[in-house]
């Protein structure tokens, strides 16, 4: 049933303007295709890039009030009781501060990098078992410097037309979406309803990460 | 190194960034995006878009005690922070994690085929396979879907060859006998979410025995 109004976002290697039209040809309605623009990188971007380079906890006062009352209301939607969840947003918000410097916004929005944290904490717990996850690629700071200060925006340009798109979705179908990423839907609902493919933010961030092992590179080499 | 060709399907990268995959798969998941860029690239797309639906979420007030808690946290540089191990040779560090140590615990399993058991539980298990060059594993079929990870050296079915980092899925309809490349060693991360059932080698009645 999903899989007919699959859209599809796979236009690697175009440009992110173009990858638009094609989509707004497709499937969008008129009334929701003015483009969003964004000059920058969102606010929470911003505000955990401070927590970074500044250890700002003003910053991160504002990241607080901003992500933890969802990050609770997600992690009690998948299955948690409030004080579990609260406990796992003690964690996640501290890991937050304490592992600032591993996040790289020229691959990761804010929300995306801890929305990253909050599953690896809240699956440790429930498993009692660290979950298994990637080896880090590490982007110190001396390396962040070199890369291009577009990449945040380009990002977040991605994340606007996707943000877009899900939400020119017909309801049933956008709701779909949203149980999967809060975490309802089982491993074989998921393999039944991959109804959003997200080929041009891959590509995106496939590029942040070539630039990254690219350099490196060349620092292993100096 | 050789290029990475088979990679992992979408659905498996999504349900991994979204929390519902069982340990084995994730393990497999895990240790292929530590070696592929082109899957880490997609794990990280999801998570971007999993990030937008949890920025538009209803959210649920948290109590006054967990700012403080918070908070308090902030000052306490002693404060451990749980890692992962670091990669060990062709182990990634999530495999790494799962032995418990550098190397894993070979057994034999006849034919100078080795396994080491990883992990088990309702869900599935996950071990590591040693197996000598040309040498077949035994021929078996699926009772679920099977994940094989390339470690080290290569191996062949009917489907196609995998080498380094390569990951096969393998479901229900796939009757495969993979044949170790003669290069090297082949060694392999494979999971599944059901009991394997060998058709010849191993008597049924020796499945308990070895776990296989």
């Amino acid at each position: 049933m999903l899989r007919d109004a699959t859209i599809n976002f796979d236009t690697t290697g175009t440009p992110p303007i173009a990858a638009g039209q094609a989509f707004a040809g497709k499937r969008m309605d008129d009334r929701k295709s003015a483009k969003p623009t964004p000059e920058a990188a969102c606010e929470q971007t911003d505000w955990l890039v401070a927590v970074r380079d500044k250890r700002d906890k003003l910053a991160f006062a504002r990241l607080y009030d901003h992500f933890s009352p969802r990050l609770k209301g997600m992690l009690v939607r998948s299955g948690m009781t409030q004080a579990a969840a609260e406990d796992v947003v003690q964690d996640v918000m501290l890991t937050i501060w304490r592992k600032a410097h591993l996040y790289d916004e020229t691959r990761a929005r804010a929300s995306a990098w801890i929305y990253r944290i909050a599953r690896n904490r809240q699956i440790d717990v429930i498993r009692r078992r660290p979950r298994p996850v990637p080896d880090e690629l590490i982007a110190e700071a001396e390396t962040r410097e070199t890369r291009e200060a577009d990449a945040a925006i380009e990002l977040e340009q991605e994340a606007a037309q996707l943000r877009q798109a899900i939400e020119a979705l017909p309801e049933a179908q956008r709701e779909i979406i949203e149980r999967a990423y809060v975490g309802e839907l089982t491993q074989a609902e998921i393999r039944e309803a991959t109804g959003l493919a997200l080929g041009t933010i891959k590509s995106r961030i496939r590029l942040a990460l070539e630039k990254l092992r690219h350099e490196l590179r060349d620092l292993r080499e100096e | 190194m050789t290029e990475i060709t088979h990679h992992l399907p979408d659905w498996l990268v999504r349900s991994y960034a979204t929390g519902s995959l069982g340990h084995a798969f994730s393990l497999v998941v895990a240790a292929h995006v530590s070696q592929c860029d082109e899957c880490r690239a997609r794990l990280e797309a999801e998570e971007l878009a999993g990030g937008l639906v949890l920025d538009d979420l209803k959210g649920m007030a948290p109590s006054d005690d967990l700012r403080r808690r918070v908070f308090d946290g902030l000052d306490d540089d002693d404060a451990i922070v749980a890692e992962q191990p670091a990669r060990a040779g062709i182990y990634p560090g999530a495999v790494v994690e799962a032995m418990g140590a550098d190397s894993p615990r070979w057994r034999a399993l006849g034919g100078g085929i080795k396994q080491a058991i990883l992990s088990e539980d309702k869900e599935g298990s996950a071990r590591l396979l040693y197996i000598p060059p040309g040498m077949a594993v035994p021929d078996h079929t699926h009772g679920g879907l099977e994940l094989t990870l390339v470690l080290q050296g290569s191996f062949s079915d009917e489907t196609g060859r995998f080498g380094v980092g390569d990951v096969e899925v393998a479901d229900d309809d796939l009757d495969h006998t993979p044949i170790a490349g003669m290069e090297d060693v082949c060694i392999c991360l494979a999971a599944t979410d059901a009991p394997l059932k060998f058709k010849g080698l191993l008597p049924r009645l020796l499945q308990p025995i070895f776990r296989i």
